[in-house]
């Protein structure tokens, strides 16, 4: 068996050598450099664009602005529902539904004005920086301060315009009397800052057209989403559109939808009649790209004697563009976690003249726990009851907000191992010191909604000399899923992995959905599960046995239990096939309907406190989770691990400030924004995972676990800081001013 | 880039020669200016690379007592010389604090005391209102964000804070940084080195055109002297407050002490008040080393968002000299 | 002193001579060796120093290739990744990296197996503290830093501590 084995990455080898390519790494004959120039102003208009200093630069082609753009067309969401407001929407795959370049209209700072092309890089980057730009300003709306009175003023009920996936408001039960029943209450406002992905890859694409046919190499997370988005702006049919992205260097949701700048460079190509390569400067990636949003959510608790929750309250606001009402669903935390007879939850958008949000891994959850979590600290101490004890008081045995059971759920399992593994119940109770460090302990629950997108498609090649090539139109973010679906497909085949070559990233390939939302293992690898077993079903006919009944072991097919067999070989000489082509696909809606499904876990977080110094720093983590079966725990581990320092980067340091006055981010680079390093992080990062098959969310009995490890981690570190000091820290991130 | 010319120096002559040209600039590990050229900071028309000129990238013993050290020596190779790390700790660990293992290979000492602000309206990729970039388009940190800003020594034209970690060692140790110039050379001590900008808030430092940076020197051995960054992240981050302390010690009492703050002002700065009467103090006596070091803070002006800054300084202070003392002689 | 605008540039890459002629000063090394030599193992994250993913040795020793103008680099020797391995064999850190799962997506790893390479010969591998210090010019937004200094200590052949 494969599955659960620690299987080395075979993308090792290209990965450790240099050999994977990513976006920016492809050339085409005759390659121009695109540059992009940029808005300095959030709002306005732009009244002219002086091209000619640029286009003195050796080495600079031509310069092209909004006039010499075609006019893009309309990207009709895949929910649009005729007589809905979400006719008018459009919606993911495309980021956003605001286009630059199509006029002189300034919505953001940071917004593409102008496209300069040189035939070096140096041409273009010395040309774009002698475009002249002048201006009409407008008065920008500005982020609201971060404080819950001036935010929550600023908020409005979001309208439909495409990232309105659930109702704004949810209630259940008589929330004023749970209020009013209460023995315990905590009321408070929790708030974090913008953050961006900051991907070690800043996006590139590759554009190229032949014959009107057009050619993408594009760092993405969704290459199909990439083809239909571009086919709409472009007015071309999809099937002359072709993505490419076979290793993308990091995506956490900031390549998952499409953004305007893949629509420029394919339109700049068209118009050159040149290949035009646009890969984004790190500064573009702040302002071209999405984020996530600035929050602020004001929980209410309430709770009787015994530490039972009896109402759940819970208002949400995030910044979002003047364009979209991007709403982050925080609230799904409150819906999913804990049992409670009512809640009140809403979200609320702000809007400014900012660059559009988008998902950022573990989204969501992610925030919705930082909130959450840190309440029921709070309610627990309150309480004086042991927060881990007030958490299994509280435990949801069916889904909160619907009352449906779950698909499978061990948490109280992930609980208690978790708090062995960290020995939280033998945790020193009395203040500790390490010299000048206050030591603290905190913990959180993790916990992750399940998306399953719909349909992906994988096919599986079985050669009759025993090897495997499996292809499907999904994407390597890095993942494992280029380890995981050979796992899975060597098991139905009976076949070592070094026999299994996989092929992806290319719409070329059977078409496989996005890779985000923790979904690619569950859908994608469903997918490679049935296409192997029906290449087994296909071989076994040829064989004439009955495809129910048999086993691949040793590149041998043969009846379940009997020895031998024939090679695969053997069986296909008798026939004229060369390769038997498997398909298979995975229908979500085939699988656990009428079932709440999620993923779980428990963070449990040492952290030391210089109080003199303000430091925080990270001395060791136990992170112990339900997600169903583990394919690989070796990139399981690293999985958890990534998600975990994830949320020590958004505990501790990470932040995009909004510039008040400039109506900018202030920093754009990653000296000005601070994201972990290695030094940061301890080795002692304990990962754990519930044995567990979750047979209703996936035939593979997993789910996803990309994001899970991510969410809690924010709350677990307040809560230890709290600790340790006694100071409850409310504001994200918890940097030495908010110690001292 | 704006485009320019380049050559490569190969005598001291010629560099500084060529130097006194208006609009050249010289080039030793570029981990710097290669950025200010992409940010259009400074658009010199031709680069003298110095990087090969001979002989300054030494470090020599002075006959006296003290260190001679090449300004083109990389930073790792200075804090990691045998007679730096058992003689000047606080510039050895100043160093190995900045920056990152692969930028250090690069970046010449002479080159770190150079570098100008890492304010972050002056480093944005669009040029903002600052007058560090363009004199009289205004100070955007004045009253936007300033949290991590000038607490010494600022005015409403600048507000900003020179980041170099070696410079703050450097100003605790009295050294001198050594110049050659077609007009003849000079000694400049570090701590009169980097300018405050009361006079010319878009000026750095004292160094005219083509004046080229030959060594520093470093006085007497400062065995027990120590260096503190306080920063948000571990590593390969400027800091929030850093603090060098270089002691002379009798038993556990102070003889004679040197403080220098960096990133609390646009030159590293020192703390005389405070030295003077930490002379005769003993090192355990937490007490008298605060009240000490609180006499250098009557100076210090917090921005609308930075008071936390005074008094991280001063903790910084205080741990620096005990991390000193903690250093054998 | 002699200026010039266009320059001839010989340098070795990988035990490869090249000579360039013509070459524009503002080239960085990154760019010459991605966008000329078609080098591209060798990524480019920020630009600015600011994440090691340019990582390379030059004469021996690790540096950002995004801050050296390649015109400086005359008669210099650079290796990059592609250079690291002895034909399939491949160098110890980077079977370490296979062995210690040290990447998920991969960019940022050409730079952090260059850095960890000349790390082990610069002799910083007495302790997993020191390691994670001097890797620390490195950033992994996957974060896959714990196994990577995993990688390291395993490719300095220490046990663990
Ligand atoms: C991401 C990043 C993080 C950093 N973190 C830190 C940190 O934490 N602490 C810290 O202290 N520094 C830090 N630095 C700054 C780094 O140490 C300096 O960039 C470096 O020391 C500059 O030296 P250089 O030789 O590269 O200078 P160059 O870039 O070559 O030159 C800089 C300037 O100095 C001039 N110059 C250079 N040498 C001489 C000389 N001998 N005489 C006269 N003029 C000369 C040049 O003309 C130029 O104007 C960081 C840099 C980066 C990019
Ligand atoms: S503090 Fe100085 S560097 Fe920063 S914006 Fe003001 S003038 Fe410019
Ligand atoms: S690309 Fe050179 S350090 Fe980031
Ligand atoms: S492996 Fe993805 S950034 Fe390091």
């Amino acid at each position: 068996m494969m599955i659960s084995q620690p299987v080395a990455r075979p993308d090792g080898g290209v990965k450790v050598t240099g050999r994977a390519r990513y976006a920016a790494d492809y050339f085409a004959p005759d390659l121009l450099y695109a540059v992009l120039v940029t808005a300095p102003v959030p709002a306005g208009r732009v009244t002219s664009i002086m091209v000619d200093d640029a286009l003195a630069e050796k080495g600079v082609v031509r310069v092209l602005t909004h006039e010499d753009m075609p006019k893009f067309g309309r990207f009709a969401s895949p929910r649009a529902e005729p007589d809905t407001q979400m006719q008018q929407a459009e919606g993911p795959p495309a980021a956003q539904s605001f286009m630059p370049m199509q006029g002189d209209e300034i919505r953001h700072e940071g917004q593409p004005l102008a496209i300069v092309l040189g035939e070096t890089l140096e041409a273009a980057e010395a040309g774009a920086r002698h475009v002249a730009l002048r201006f009409e300003f407008a008065e920008p709306e500005l982020p609201a301060p971060p404080e819950w009175t001036a935010i929550d003023k600023a908020a409005v009920v979001p309208r439909e315009s495409g990232f309105l996936f659930l109702e704004p408001t949810f209630t259940k039960g008589d929330v004023d009397r749970g209020l009013s029943d209460a023995a315990a209450m905590v009321e408070a406002v929790y708030l974090q800052p913008s953050r961006h992905h900051n991907a070690m890859e800043p996006s590139a694409t590759l554009a190229e057209w032949n014959d009107g046919e057009l050619t993408l190499h594009d760092a993405t997370q969704h290459v199909y989403g990439v083809r239909q988005v571009l086919a709409a702006r472009l007015n071309v049919p999809a099937g002359k559109v072709r993505v490419i992205s076979r290793h993308t260097g990091g995506g956490f949701g900031g390549k998952g939808w499409i953004w305007p700048h893949q629509v420029l460079a394919a339109a700049a190509a068209r118009i050159m009649q040149r290949p035009v390569r646009l890969a984004l400067s790190r500064a573009n990636a702040y302002s071209c790209l999405g984020y996530q949003p600035r929050m602020a959510q004001k929980i209410v608790l309430a709770a009787d004697r015994s530490g039972k929750l009896t109402a759940v309250q819970q208002d949400v606001v995030n910044l979002t563009t003047v364009s979209d009402d991007f709403v982050e669903f925080a609230t799904e935390a409150s819906k999913g976690l804990y049992a409670t007879p009512a809640m009140r939850l809403s979200q609320r958008v702000e809007r400014a003249n900012v660059a559009m949000p988008t998902a950022l891994r573990a989204p969501v959850e992610g925030p919705g726990t930082w909130a959450l979590e840190s309440a029921i600290d709070e309610l627990a101490h309150r309480l004086g009851i042991d927060p881990l004890d007030l958490r299994l008081i509280n435990h949801a045995d069916t889904d909160p907000a619907t009352g449906q059971p779950w698909s499978s759920k061990k948490l109280r399992e992930a609980y208690e191992e978790g708090a062995r593994l960290f020995g939280w119940r033998e945790r020193p109770r009395k203040p500790q010191r390490d010299g000048d460090w206050l030591i603290g302990y905190g913990m959180a629950t993790c916990s992750m909604g399940c998306f399953r997108h719909p349909t992906p498609a994988a096919e599986v090649r079985l050669h009759r000399d025993g090897r495997v090539l499996i292809r499907t139109g999904t994407q390597d973010i890095g993942t494992g899923t280029l380890t995981i679906f050979p796992q899975i497909a060597a098991d139905v085949l009976g076949l070592p992995m070094e026999k299994i070559e996989l092929e992806m990233g290319d719409t070329e390939l059977p078409e496989a959905g996005p890779t985000y939302g923790s979904s690619s293992t569950m859908g994608v690898g469903a997918a490679v599960l049935a296409a192997a077993e029906d290449a087994r079903s296909q071989l076994a006919r040829l064989a004439n046995l009955l495809p129910d009944e048999v086993e691949m072991h040793d590149g041998h097919i043969r009846r379940r239990g009997a020895a031998g067999g024939q090679t695969i070989a053997d069986v296909m000489s008798h026939t004229d096939i060369g390769e038997i082509i498997g398909s298979g696909s995975f229908d979500p809606a085939q699988h656990g309907n009428g079932l709440a499904m999620r993923t779980f876990g428990a963070i449990f977080m040492e952290v030391g406190v210089d109080p003199g110094l303000g430091l925080l720093r990270l001395r060791r983590a136990v992170g112990s989770y339900s997600a169903g079966r583990i394919v690989n725990p070796r990139t399981a581990r690293s999985q958890m691990t990534g998600g975990i320092i994830w949320g020590w980067g958004m505990a501790a340091m990470e932040q995009s400030r909004h510039e008040p006055v400039l109506g900018r981010f202030l920093s754009k680079n990653l000296s000005g924004v601070a994201i972990p390093v290695n030094a940061d992080i301890p080795g002692d990062i304990i990962i754990h995972f519930v044995d567990e098959v979750d047979e209703h969310a996936s035939p593979i009995g997993g789910k996803g676990i990309g994001e899970l490890g991510a969410t809690g981690v924010a709350a677990a570190v307040a809560n230890a800081v709290f600790d340790a000091t006694g100071k409850r820290i409310r504001e994200l991130p918890i940097t030495p001013e908010k110690l001292l | 880039m704006t485009p320019f010319v380049y050559a490569r120096a190969d005598s001291l002559g010629d560099t500084i020669a060529a130097g006194a040209a208006p609009d050249s600039a010289f080039l030793a590990g570029g981990t710097e200016l290669l950025n200010w050229l992409r940010l259009g900071i400074t658009e010199p028309t031709r680069i003298i690379d110095i990087s090969r000129l001979d002989g300054l990238d030494q470090v020599e013993a002075l006959p006296g007592g003290g260190l001679t050290i090449g300004a083109l020596m990389h930073l790792n190779d200075v804090a990691l010389h045998a007679l730096v790390v058992r003689d000047y700790p606080v510039l050895s660990q100043a160093i190995l604090n900045a920056a990152s293992p692969q930028l250090r290979n690069l970046a010449t000492i002479g080159g770190n005391l150079l570098q100008k602000t890492r304010c972050a309206y002056f480093r944005a990729e669009e040029q903002l209102p600052c007058n560090k970039r363009q004199l009289g388009s205004g100070c955007s940190a004045l009253h936007g964000i300033n949290d991590n800003h000038a607490i010494f020594g600022w005015t409403e034209d600048c507000v900003a804070t020179q980041p170099s970690d070696p410079a703050v060692a450097l100003a605790a140790l009295d050294a001198v940084i050594v110049t050659a110039h077609r007009s003849g050379g000079r000694r400049i001590p570090a701590a009169e080195f980097h300018l405050l900008p009361d006079t010319r808030p878009e000026a750095d430092n004292v160094l005219q055109q083509g004046e080229l940076i030959t060594a520093i020197e470093l006085p007497a051995p400062a065995p027990r002297s120590a260096y503190l960054k306080v920063r948000e992240r571990e590593s390969y981050e400027y800091a929030i407050v850093s603090a060098a302390a270089v002691l002379e010690m009798d038993g556990q009492t102070i003889r004679r002490a040197a403080l220098a703050l960096g990133s609390v002002a646009l030159r590293p700065w020192r703390l005389s008040a405070a030295e003077e009467q930490l002379a005769g103090a003993e090192i355990g006596d937490r007490e008298a080393l605060s009240t000490a070091i609180e006499q250098s803070f009557a100076q210090a002006r917090p921005l609308s968002q930075n008071a936390y800054k005074i008094e991280l300084a001063k903790t910084a202070a205080l741990r620096a000299i005990e991390k000193a003392a903690r250093m054998s002689s | 002193m002699n200026f010039h605008d266009r320059h001839l540039l010989r340098l070795r890459v990988n035990g490869e001579d090249h000579s360039l002629s013509d070459l524009d000063p503002r080239v960085t090394l990154l760019d010459l060796l991605r966008e000329r030599l078609h080098l591209t193992g060798t990524k480019k994250g920020c630009n600015f120093g600011e994440c090691g993913a340019c990582t390379v040795h030059l004469d021996g020793r690790r540096v950002n290739a995004c801050m050296i103008l390649a015109v400086s680099c005359e008669g210099r020797e650079v290796t990059t990744i592609e250079g690291l391995a002895d034909g399939d064999a491949l160098h110890p850190v980077q079977q370490a990296f296979i062995d210690h799962d040290g990447f998920q997506c991969g960019f940022c790893t050409p730079g952090q197996v260059m850095s960890a390479a000349a790390l082990i010969e610069e002799g910083h591998t007495g302790s997993d503290a020191e390691i994670r210090e001097w890797m620390s010019g490195n950033l992994c937004r996957c974060s896959a830093y714990p196994q990577i200094v995993e990688a390291v200590r395993a490719a300095a052949g220490r046990a663990s501590q």
